[in-house]
């Protein structure tokens, strides 16, 4: 009976240091959220319809823009979304719509590479895990002050720590919108030249 | 439990603004574009003037067999009218319409973000209505609609960015709160691009090209009939209703006013966002649809540029002030 009364006791107070959901509350919806966010990956590789795919990948992509407002990433969690959901997804619907989507399944839309695509995504998934936790095994991250992840965090130490980083990774991605333009005019002078003079 | 209460009341009301203001604004088109093109406009439901005439048209709606197409993509389709409308109510969950916690559904701390982010999601709606119809018609309104966004994202969002920078602040009171009045002749650039590239995304006229009805029928709606398409419908009025007030925060200085800021700010925002609506249905009169050359054409060599150089000025501007 004193143990129950305890219990509750602790669970209240937990409950009053950490707001609405308790800890154990958060780690359950993250987890549940990472299975569906699992499972909607999953099915997106798997499904042989096309257009299906690229919808589920929209629940995966949620689902992971779900998780870094469950670590209080909010901004992280909010350019997740506008680049990701709203941006790219839209922009492989584009592509698919304009040349193939049929509906209902696509028999040939398997290319044989299975073996090796696993084999590649379960290399990626060990190196990124080994790297998180080779990184941050020994770190102690103070949970006191401003949220780390919030907008004003991210952006403070985005221009201030991580400058270069962030300059070189914007020029990097430059060169590859130029690179893009160059190849994409190149196809276009390429393919009226056997009718022209050169 | 008064916390939960306290939400659950919040909830209730952005509801019912939601499900009120797409109607008035859909009632005063009817009104406005009648009386701009010289009819009287619906007369007759609910006696004066045809007030009600919108909610017959519901109950008409709702009426009305649903049909699915016999080869269309069950599911998907019939996903489409949620995925089209929901992401506004979420919208307006954000949008502060007076100063103080009170006037405000729920504070988001990446206020601009969470809003430009959840609008681009409805888009996929009508994706999802063009390709699941089965229909050439609705698969090209599905294909312009595509174009159209990929278009016009860019300059609302670097508009808004420059909003941002001004304020020092990407959380939307906190952005009215630091409204002066001689941010409106600062800003004015970046409000024409942010409220052009909006009309873009809700694909109203002149920018209609997803939804031609001398091309393509009603483009990825087509196949619609019923509640569902009565949901794509709000979904558009929502959209006025959500475009009009984020430019009204963003740009207008929301609650601020000649006077009463304080006990009446809330009223300052509703005007000024039915100024902006008025505009929008005044624009649909007035302007003939762009062709889809054109469309792309203003958002790149119009738009991007336009809102680049309001980004420079921010900057300048600011440091000068610093």
């Amino acid at each position: 009976m004193t143990s129950a009364a305890a219990t509750a006791a602790t669970a209240a107070a937990a409950a009053e240091n950490h707001g609405f959901l308790s800890p154990t509350g958060v780690e359950i919806a993250f987890l549940l959220v990472g299975l569906v966010t699992l499972g909607a990956a999953v099915i997106t590789v798997t499904t042989r319809q096309l257009v299906h795919a690229a919808l589920w990948l929209v629940v995966a992509l949620g689902g992971l823009a779900v998780e870094y407002l469950l670590l209080t990433a909010e901004f992280i969690a909010w350019v997740q979304v506008l680049i990701y959901v709203g941006s790219v997804v839209v922009l492989l619907l584009f592509g698919l719509m304009l040349t193939r989507a049929p509906i209902g399944r696509s028999p040939d839309a398997d290319s044989g590479n299975r073996p090796l695509a696993l084999a590649v995504a379960l290399a990626a998934a060990a190196a990124l895990v080994w790297v998180v936790v080779d990184a941050f095994r020994t770190t102690v991250i103070d949970l006191d002050g401003a949220a780390q992840g919030s907008t004003g965090v991210t952006g403070s130490v985005l221009f201030r720590h991580w400058v270069l980083p962030f300059e070189a990774l914007s020029v990097l991605l430059l060169a590859a919108l130029v690179g893009a333009i160059v190849l994409s005019r190149k196809t276009a002078k390429g393919t009226p030249a056997p009718e022209g003079d050169r | 439990m008064n916390d939960a209460l306290d939400v659950a009341l919040r909830l209730v009301i952005v509801f019912a603004v939601f499900l009120v203001l797409p109607l008035v604004i859909g009632q005063t088109e009817h009104k406005v574009m009648a009386h701009m093109q010289g009819r009287l406009g619906p007369m007759y439901a609910g006696g004066f003037h045809g007030w009600a005439q919108l909610v017959a048209d519901g109950v008409k709606f709702a009426q009305k067999e649903d049909i699915v197409p016999a080869d269309a993509d069950r599911r998907v389709f019939q996903l489409a009218p949620a995925i089209a409308l929901l992401p506004y109510l979420l919208v307006l969950v954000a949008i502060p319409i007076g100063p103080g916690e009170g006037a405000v559904g729920e504070v988001v701390d990446a206020g601009i973000f969470f809003v430009l982010a959840i609008m681009g999601i409805s888009v996929l709606g009508s994706l999802m209505a063009g390709w699941a119809s089965a229909n050439k018609f609705s698969l090209l309104g599905g294909l312009r609609t595509a174009a159209q966004l990929l278009a016009y994202e860019l300059p609302m969002l670097l508009a808004a960015a420059s909003v941002a920078m001004a304020a020092g602040t990407v959380s939307l009171p906190g952005i009215v709160d630091e409204f002066e009045w001689w941010w409106l002749p600062w800003q004015i650039v970046g409000a024409l691009v942010f409220f052009v590239a909006g009309l873009a995304e809700l694909q109203r006229p002149p920018f209609d090209m997803p939804v031609a009805d001398s091309e393509i029928i009603f483009g990825a709606y087509t196949e619609y009939t019923g509640l569902r398409f009565a949901l794509f419908l709000l979904a558009e009025y929502a959209g006025i209703v959500v475009l009009c007030g984020l430019t009204t925060v963003l740009f207008l200085g929301g609650w601020h006013g000649p006077w009463g800021a304080e006990g009446l700010g809330w009223v300052w925002t509703l005007l000024k966002t039915a100024v902006l609506a008025f505009v929008v249905i005044w624009l649909r009169v007035s302007y003939p649809r762009l062709r889809e050359d054109q469309l792309q054409k203003l958002a790149w060599t119009t738009l991007v540029p336009l809102a680049l150089a309001q980004i420079a000025l921010t900057g300048i501007v600011k440091v000068a002030i610093n």
